[in-house]
């Protein structure tokens, strides 16, 4: 049993062969905040009396959803055998998203925890995070968590384990995070099994920044790795891939409070602060150095995050649109993944076209602005990149329905990804009948123990970003979880299917699908409208056509009443009062042609929410 | 007086009335509205301010006479310090509620109050709504003999189904009798009639229509069925007990009536009402749509006067203890400006057969006409004649132009 350290060491001078490097790959709620909770309780660096739930998740989305989305790291002291050790604990995002910054975190680290909880056993995303650790040579460290939890099975998940990573099932450690229950075990296995870190403190400063994150108060705070040499507080630091050069104005390590440094040597993890303003200009994955004494070769991994998934965001009430550019505009600053540009649609007026990592990343930045910057906001169909070659071989990029080009196509382009769902075996067929709607491929199947079942699938990503999780989860009752990483382009029979109103195209319906669901997609969107939109004074036809050929087509019969029998008793004003309403709800109305459509029947739409049949008024 | 009050400004405590009231009021005709709010059982459509007995919570039917009579002294008060010329009521209108509840002694008492402290002009337009099983003979000559000169009975239906849903509580076959008694009384008839109960088809509704038609009443109501929040009948669609009244069936209905009615000599002269010759229209109906000036006496009643428009306060109770204080019983009221005046023109003028004259709206409004001629919803003849007319289609969309014209 080992007790806190009772002197911590020094950073800028700690001997690497002190240092333990590590990370811990988990699924959402398998319990990963808590054990780190737990660790910064047992380690001392947060007092009994601070300690709050889920410390390190600054947002509160964060805090609500029980999910990380930015990483970061802390310093804790821990003594064995006599000796004191510094263990960087570097907190991971969980999710498939974020893959380009979980391969940077673990590349910051010599080892990682796996953490599955023991009722649950291990998700389709860990599973995908093990790899990524497996192939950045990580030890592992394979443990159970909520071994308190009555519904824990811990023999059967240890067995499972052990058969991922190999070993045996004894090697696999039980802790609860809730009970503080065999962390102390842990940490003494984490400064045994995992190696230190190795560098040369003599060469050229190289740091790998793992995260960087936006401070109202700082700006942006840099986390980073040194692997050689080291850094000093008030020098000049350079980034590698801009050139960049900026005055060092704080150095530091978390503990979890930042806390300035003489500086940081080999092996060390701490935060940089320049005083810039847009993590921007401290991308993930990019190398620091010194501009006195520059390294010539940046660390190897470093590429610009490629949004996947695109989607326009309108404010629901037109007025908030210069809010909605503001908020943009802040998020950007640390979020450097996130980008827009504006775009106007006939049917929803001024918003952004938005492209996001991928449909987490969509969901949360939403989320955040409507939480944060209390915006209310209608997000269109999600889409992805198409290359789209016409006749005359130009080749266009579109990420929206609206550039698909007119006239001959020689051939489409999409995105494919590689889909590992794991479910229970109940649920194979399901599965696979739905990712076989989807136009998935299947490369292969495998048991992991006895009951669970890993499923892989080549499918373009075009089909999973609709509604492919919402399905899986409903059919699967919730079970199966899912990942994705991206698998290439290929050629595929996709047309664009618009939808007409009265003749006028509303744009925001507009979809790039495969020919074959064409008339499926056309059907679903006519009668979705025809239900939405309230009777108008005429006949409404609603159709949908590929180019100028209607594949579907429903009609909105002309409203035949509108009219008051009578005023009660001499009850005008009620009647005028009923008029101002009815005035008022016109000016909402958007016009499409000479069709008075209300914002909410074209929000309702878009989001599948057909059960708000609206009557006329 | 169905659904909640408006919302608007406190009425003055000792009612009175800004000068400007009096500006033009000898060219606009005066009637009286007397509410009854005192029914045997509520329907379950119905939202309109009345009380069974059980609900009165103390205020009293016996001394309901009393209490409307001293609201009338009160008006008579209100209107003259305000400046007002004397005007007799052209109009004297009892409503309900079921007015005939009360013994016809009743009614001609508050008819005589009307009759000392306005005056009744000659030729008036004196109605009471009636139940067809609360009225005879006798009652209804005990009326006549007082000075009424017409009768309007909530007929409804002549399906008894269709009068189950609405729970009206009178055998159809009381329609003949009473239409008769009126008749033998030498009171005008008006017929009232509800289409688009759930569950009644076209085929009942006919049987209806044609049911009036053979008693040759002066003059036809027909009113869509509107079901109101808070009442039984809306509760039990929304439990799925009753179906909804379809629009579509409705407007079938109503061209139905406009049909038959026109076949047997009747002209519409408002949406929703009809009669045998213009000397049949009622003249009270008429002066809510035209703008002219009431005073609604009784709990609930709406009054307009000069731009100024204001409504009782609901409960019967509470509504007597104002009066005994000698406090006016508005509960709120609103004052119009030109604008919203305009608006009203608009709203109320559009509904009548003579029309709106289009040189009273705005350069859009007038644009507007030429649309709405092309969508047949407006007569293109009286639209060249400077009126706004609106078709039978018109008719039916009646809200839908309004929104057109005032946009």
């Amino acid at each position: 049993m080992s007790p806190r350290a009772t002197t911590a060491l020094q950073p800028a001078s700690t001997p690497p062969a002190s240092i333990r490097n590590f990370c811990i790959i988990a699924h959402i709620d398998h319990g990963k905040s808590t054990l780190a909770d737990r660790m910064l309780q047992i380690t001392g660096v947060v007092a009994d009396r601070d300690m709050r739930a889920q410390y390190l998740d600054r947002m509160d989305i964060e805090r609500e959803r029980g999910i990380t989305i930015k990483s970061q790291a802390v310093r804790m002291p821990w003594s064995k055998d006599g000796q004191t050790f510094a263990l960087n604990m570097i907190d991971t995002p969980g999710h498939v998203d974020f893959t380009y910054e979980v391969s940077r975190s673990l590349a910051a680290c010599e080892g990682a925890i796996l953490l599955v909880d023991a009722a649950q056993g291990i998700e389709a995303q860990t599973l995908a995070n093990l790899y990524l650790a497996l192939e950045n040579d990580l030890e592992i460290i394979p443990v159970l968590n909520k071994i308190d939890l009555p519904a824990a099975d811990p023999d059967k998940y240890a067995a499972e384990l052990a058969g991922l990573i190999g070993g045996s099932p004894d090697d696999v450690l039980r802790v609860s995070g809730k009970t503080g229950m065999g962390v102390e075990e842990l940490l003494d296995r984490v400064v045994d099994r995992i190696p230190n870190p190795q560098g040369d403190a003599n060469a050229p400063a190289r740091a790998m920044i793992f995260d960087s994150v936006y401070d109202t108060y700082r700006g942006v705070v840099t986390y980073v790795r040194m692997i050689d040499g080291s850094l000093s507080p008030r020098e000049r630091i350079q980034m590698m891939s801009t050139r960049a050069v900026h005055e060092l104005l704080e150095i530091g390590v978390s503990s979890p409070e930042p806390i300035p440094t003489k500086g940081l040597g080999v092996g060390e993890v701490g935060y940089l602060i320049t005083g810039v303003k847009d993590v921007r200009q401290s991308k993930v994955g990019d190398t620091v150095t010194t501009a006195s004494k520059p390294a010539t070769e940046a660390l190897p991994g470093y590429t610009d995050p490629k949004p996947m998934v695109f989607s326009g965001l309108y404010p629901i009430d037109g007025a908030d649109y210069p809010d909605l550019r503001e908020a943009l505009d802040k998020l950007k600053l640390s979020d450097a993944a996130l980008n827009y540009e504006p775009e106007t649609s006939v049917a929803l007026g001024f918003g952004f076209r938005c492209g996001f990592l991928g449909l987490l990343h969509l969901e949360i930045i939403t989320e955040r602005l409507e939480r944060e910057f209390g915006l209310d906001l209608i997000a269109t169909a999600p889409s992805v990149t198409y290359e789209v070659t016409t006749e005359d071989k130009k080749t266009v990029t579109v990420t929206n329905p609206s550039e698909f080009p007119g006239g001959k196509i020689q051939a489409v382009s999409e995105p494919v990804v590689k889909v590992g769902v794991l479910a229970p075996k109940d649920y194979v067929g399901t599965i696979m009948e739905l990712c076989q709607s989807r136009r998935g491929t299947l490369l292969g199947m495998e048991y992991l123990g006895e009951d669970r079942v890993e499923l892989r699938y080549t499918m373009p990503l075009g089909e999973i970003v609709f509604d492919f999780f919402d399905h899986l989860k409903s059919r699967t009752q919730g079970y199966a979880s899912l990942d994705y990483e991206p698998a290439g382009e290929q050629e595929a029979d996709l047309v664009k299917v618009d939808i007409l109103l009265q003749g006028e195209q509303v744009d925001a319906f507009s979809a790039i699908v495969h020919r074959d669901k064409a008339y499926a997609y056309g059907v679903l969107m006519t009668e979705r409208l025809k239900n939405l939109i309230p009777r108008q004074q005429f006949e409404v036809p609603i159709q949908a056509a590929i180019g100028a050929r209607i594949i579907a087509r429903e009609s909105i019969r002309a409203m035949r009443k509108d009219v008051l029998a009578k005023c009660y008793g001499g009850d005008i004003t009620r009647k005028r009062k009923l008029l101002e309403k009815q005035k008022e709800g016109k000016k909402r109305m958007k016009m499409v042609g000479k069709v008075e459509v209300p914002q909410e029947a074209f929000i309702a739409a878009l989001s599948g929410d057909t059960e708000t049949k609206k009557d006329k008024k | 007086m169905g659904g909640p009050l408006p919302l608007a400004d406190p009425a003055p405590r000792d009612g009175s009335l800004p000068a400007s009231v009096a500006r033009g009021a000898g060219e606009r005709a005066f009637g009286v509205y007397l509410h009854v709010p005192f029914c045997t059982v509520r329907c379950g459509y119905c939202d309109f301010n009345t009380y069974t007995a059980t609900e009165l919570r103390g205020a009293s039917q016996a001394d309901y006479a009393s209490t409307a009579l001293a609201e009338i002294d009160f008006a008579a008060a209100v209107l003259e310090r305000a400046g007002l010329p004397d005007r007799p009521a052209q109009t004297v209108f009892f409503g309900g509620g079921t007015p005939t509840l009360l013994p016809a002694g009743d009614l001609v008492r508050m008819l005589d109050g009307v009759r000392t402290r306005f005056g009744i002009a000659e030729g008036a337009e004196i109605t009471t709504e009636a139940n067809p099983d609360s009225v005879d003979v006798e009652y209804l000559a005990e009326l006549a003999a007082a000075g009424f000169t017409r009768v309007s009975f909530g007929m409804q239906s002549a399906v008894p189904r269709v009068l189950a849903t609405l729970d009206r509580t009178h055998d159809p076959e009381r329609i003949p009798v009473v239409v008769a008694a009126a008749r033998e009384a030498g009171l005008q008839v008006s017929l009232d009639l509800i289409y688009g109960t759930p569950g009644e088809t076209i085929e009942d509704w006919r049987r209806s229509l044609e049911a009036v038609t053979a008693q040759r009443p002066d003059h036809v109501s027909a009113y869509a069925l509107i079901v109101e929040q808070g009442t039984r009948l809306a509760r039990r669609i929304r439990s799925g007990q009753l179906a909804a009244p379809s629009d579509d069936l409705q407007a079938d209905m109503y061209e139905l009536a406009d049909d038959l009615l026109g076949r047997a000599g009747y002209s519409w002269y408002e949406v929703s009402n009809w009669a045998a010759a213009p000397e049949f229209r009622s003249r009270h109906n008429l002066s809510y749509w035209r703008g002219s000036d009431w005073w609604g006496v009784g709990p609930g009643a709406h009054s307009h006067v000069g731009g100024v428009r204001w409504w009782n306060v609901k409960h019967p109770a509470a509504y007597a203890g104002l009066i005994a204080d000698d406090a006016s019983p508005a509960h709120g009221r609103e004052t119009l400006d030109d604008s919203t005046r305009l608006v009203e023109r608009v709203l109320l003028e559009t509904r009548i057969a003579e029309g709106l004259a289009i040189d009273a709206l705005e350069a859009d409004g007038r644009t507007a006409v030429a649309g709405l001629i092309a969508d047949g919803l407006v007569n293109g003849e009286a639209a060249l004649r400077g009126r706004v007319v609106l078709s039978l289609r018109g008719r039916l969309l009646a809200d839908a132009v309004v929104r057109r014209l005032v946009a």
